[in-house]
């Protein structure tokens, strides 16, 4: 393949440079309906599962049929979404922030042929292109990190155990039987580039084993001071050592024992790997949510401490996820998302309710929030 | 026939959802045939290698990815992340294989001719793969080669009329909700406000000046839809002071069961007989609402505006007309010191289009100037707020202490008074002292 010049010459970088322009103006991508409408929307309304109608005042309406994607996509099914789009939307679609994708019509007439066609679509391999769904009381797309697929940190793929997630929850993203939302987020190390910290239930990949040190190259490859500063346990220190060929280098040295795996010093430096087949896995936590609604936003708990890597569908986490699923769908009232349903019937009853053991890794022993989470009552149940 | 088995991502093509091994496949296949005879600028069957190392990654359970080196394009310092695989003799067509943030339209909406041009330059310069969306909001172009960076940029900024997003120690591109665009719940533009911040602030975008990353995501209310109190180190939370907008008749129709409420949210189920009692008023977690003799009553001074009884009947409740946004500080990932969530700072603040956001504007600046003179490499607004004290940010953003501002008062009654704030001051004669206090 011959190298095509887009124009740009390297020997004048400066020369037609256009810099800090931003991103394309919204307006621009507005679908007429929208335009028209924006801030005058009076009420909405789920018709079915994954289809919306949304009312203004000036009495337009917007149908909206939201479809589940993956979030790692080829031009080809883009192309895909737009020769939709051209069909029955005049060529406007949109995204969600949960990696949903949103077809809009301003009439009724046009959405059964809309969703009748997205119905019939789906991969040779067999999977649904573009499953209807993702609204109300149920369960919508899994945000997720990057993974083994496109990522230096991960503990575990994003893009797998989201596709094994889903197509075992796959019944509530079509349906809406649930007592509230209930959204499930991937971060594939604790960097959680994916902040999935405040979710009903979050998947995290997670290292148990403290870092190697790569001793002849780490002086080479890293800013020591750097990689020691990044502790946030102060584990690592300087230390002289000398290689098998008699050299000494400036190397460190980590106090295992302090090490709750964070990773954070194989970000500073690349001679500190930490990735491990029995040592990386799964930790789940739940009860998180976003949302100020009735209660205020909570954090994310951890209730599995490990969960292995079973590549390729991550049979322990699906149906562990499965089981916490169903223990809320059976016990909690209309309107409580999982964390308010922990809250009320209290911790003890969570694990008993979801068939989860309760192990010592479960109690929090990292500095003062800690103590908070302690309990400073007589009052427990049995 | 595929260039490497794959008998373990193999399996990840069955099942409902959308399966991305078929669609990695369906491109890997789309490049193999070239239909359009394209002159790929990077390898052809560099989706091909990306399978081959994604299935070692399901063998061995590790990641074949290194740290990325320092690449990008002339006078930037974000956008691009730099990218090489681990094993290149077996995989290299993704021996390298940078990562390009595009900044997204705000709101997300589009339209199919610049997805079509997008999908063009991605195809003939990059791999074919995208993310739709990085989890920061940015289009993630995924995978091509140093060479094509500057010719990717060049492309994007003279025919798209487009730039790239943050990444790094700078600021990251601002995300929104739908907002007013299509949710009858905004209280104000966020489209509007993250673009013109966005623009407002392309330098500190694209070139790291900062200890570390900076995140605006703007909410339209305070159901959080693109979760600013959880990730964003400023979030900017639709509100508004005045009263709930009440249709009585409308409120009828949901007692009598015309209209599904929470907009048919719940329909999965037989919850038996909407009861506006149980379902509204008992769950109103400020106990601010009755409803008497076919009447909703609301005492709005005592109202939080958690949303709940406005989600549950959207035909019947509006928020009020004074609209504006609260902004909070500080929310970020656990890394490193435990996750945060964002602290209240301005309680209310009137969302003001007219003199383009100037409050608002002025508010970040003097947060940034504190941040940047005072922050230590890596540490994040939450935590410099944390080490140096909400009084701090007090002090830096000339606003006045609120009780808003506050879960409850201190535990501990260890307070930094200033000299100042004593009378006196505190320079005192010893000498003074021993003439009234013997040693």
């Amino acid at each position: 393949m011959a190298f095509v010049s887009s124009g740009y010459n390297p020997d004048k970088p400066m020369e037609d440079r256009i810099t800090d322009i931003g991103p394309r103006n919204y307006e621009e991508f507005y679908p007429p309906v929208i335009k028209k409408n924006k801030g005058k929307w009076l009420y909405h309304e789920i018709l079915e599962p994954g289809v919306l109608v949304h009312v203004s005042e000036s009495g337009d309406e917007v149908y909206t049929v939201r479809v589940g994607t993956g979030r790692i996509m080829s031009v080809t099914h883009i192309r895909e979404i737009c020769e939709i789009a051209d069909k029955y939307c005049d060529g406007y679609v949109r995204w969600t922030t949960r990696n949903n994708v949103e077809f809009m019509t301003d009439s009724k007439d046009k959405l059964q042929p809309l969703l009748d066609d997205l119905k019939g679509r789906k991969f040779d391999g067999g999977s649904l292109k573009f499953p209807i769904g993702g609204t109300g009381a149920g369960i919508t797309n899994i945000i997720h990190t990057q993974g083994w697929i496109h990522c230096h940190t991960p503990a575990t793929d994003a893009s797998g155990t989201v596709k094994a997630t889903l197509d075992e929850v796959f019944e509530d993203f079509q349906n809406m039987r649930l007592p509230a939302h209930l959204r499930i987020s991937m971060a594939c190390c604790l960097n959680m580039c994916g902040a999935v910290h405040c979710s009903d239930i979050a998947i995290l990949g997670y290292h148990r084993k403290p870092p190697m040190v790569d001793h002849a190259y780490i002086d080479k490859m890293c800013e020591i001071p750097l990689a020691i500063a990044a502790c946030p346990t102060a584990a690592i220190k300087p230390k002289k050592v000398e290689l098998e060929d008699g050299t000494t280098v400036n190397s460190v040295e980590v106090n295992q024992s302090r090490c709750m795996f964070c990773g954070n010093c194989y970000t500073m430096c690349p001679a500190l790997p930490l990735a491990d087949k029995e040592g990386d896995g799964l930790v789940l936590m739940v009860g998180g949510k976003v949302s100020n609604r009735i209660s205020a936003p909570k954090f994310s708990k951890v209730v599995v401490a490990f969960i292995p890597n079973e590549t390729p569908r991550w049979p322990t986490l699906t149906q562990t996820i499965k089981k916490i699923v169903e223990a809320y769908a059976n016990d909690a009232r209309k309107y409580e998302r999982l964390g308010e349903w922990a809250e009320r019937i209290g911790w003890e009853r969570f694990f008993e309710k979801c068939d989860l053991e309760f192990t010592h890794h479960l109690i929090d022993d990292f500095r003062d929030p800690a103590y908070y989470t302690w309990r400073q009552t007589t009052n427990f149940k049995f | 026939m595929a260039k490497h088995e794959t008998p373990l991502l193999d399996q990840l093509e069955s099942g409902p959802w959308p399966s991305f091994v078929s669609d990695m496949k369906q491109e890997a296949d789309a490049r193999a045939k070239n239909e359009k005879n394209i002159e790929y600028q990077v390898a052809q069957d560099n989706i091909e290698d990306l399978l081959g190392v994604l299935e070692l990654s399901y063998n061995d359970c590790t990641t074949h990815w290194k740290h990325g080196g320092i690449v990008g394009v002339f006078g930037y310092g974000g956008g691009v992340i730099g990218r090489y695989c681990d094993q290149p003799e077996k995989f290299p067509g993704v021996a390298h294989f940078h990562t390009l943030r595009v900044n997204q339209p705000s709101g997300h909406f589009y339209t199919t001719d610049y997805l079509k041009k997008l999908c063009d330059l991605w195809e003939f310069r990059g791999s074919g793969m995208t993310n739709m969306h990085g989890s920061t909001g940015d289009i993630i172009f995924l995978g091509t080669t140093t060479p094509q960076l500057e010719e990717i940029f060049y492309e994007m900024t003279h025919k798209l009329d487009q730039d790239l997003g943050g990444s790094g120690s700078n600021l990251r591109t601002p995300s929104d909700c739908i907002g007013e665009a299509r949710c009858e719940f905004a209280c104000y533009d966020t489209q509007d406000l993250c673009t013109h911040l966005t623009m407002e602030y392309q330098d500190e975008l694209h070139r790291p000046a900062f200890p570390y990353k900076f995140k605006f995501k703007f909410d339209g209310c305070p159901n959080c839809c693109v979760a600013s109190i959880a990730r964003a180190d400023l979030s900017f939370i639709g509100t508004w002071r005045d009263e709930i907008q009440i249709d009585q008749e409308a409120v009828q129709a949901y007692v009598n069961g015309e209209i599904k409420p929470n907009g048919g949210a719940h329909a999965g189920r037989d919850w038996g007989p909407f009861d506006i009692q149980k379902e509204v008023i008992d769950l109103c977690p400020t106990g601010c609402m009755k409803y008497e003799n076919g009447k909703l009553e609301i005492n709005n001074k005592e109202c939080t505006r958690c949303m709940h009884c406005i989600n549950v009947m959207p035909r019947a409740l509006r928020p009020g007309k004074d609209k504006g946004c609260s902004i909070l500080a500080g929310a970020k990932a656990p890394i490193l010191d435990g996750a945060q969530m964002s602290s209240m700072l301005v309680p209310f603040i009137k969302v003001n289009k007219e003199n383009e956001y100037a409050e608002i504007k002025e508010l970040i600046e003097n947060i940034w100037d504190w941040w940047m003179e005072e922050g230590k490499n890596r540490e994040r607004l939450g935590e410099l707020m944390k080490r140096q004290g909400f009084q701090k940010l007090l002090e830096v953003t000339g606003l006045d202490p609120d009780p808003r501002m506050v879960q409850e008062p201190r535990h501990n009654p260890y307070i930094f008074w200033k000299e100042e704030e004593v009378p006196g001051g505190w320079d005192r004669d010893i000498n003074e002292f021993r003439k009234h206090h013997q040693r």
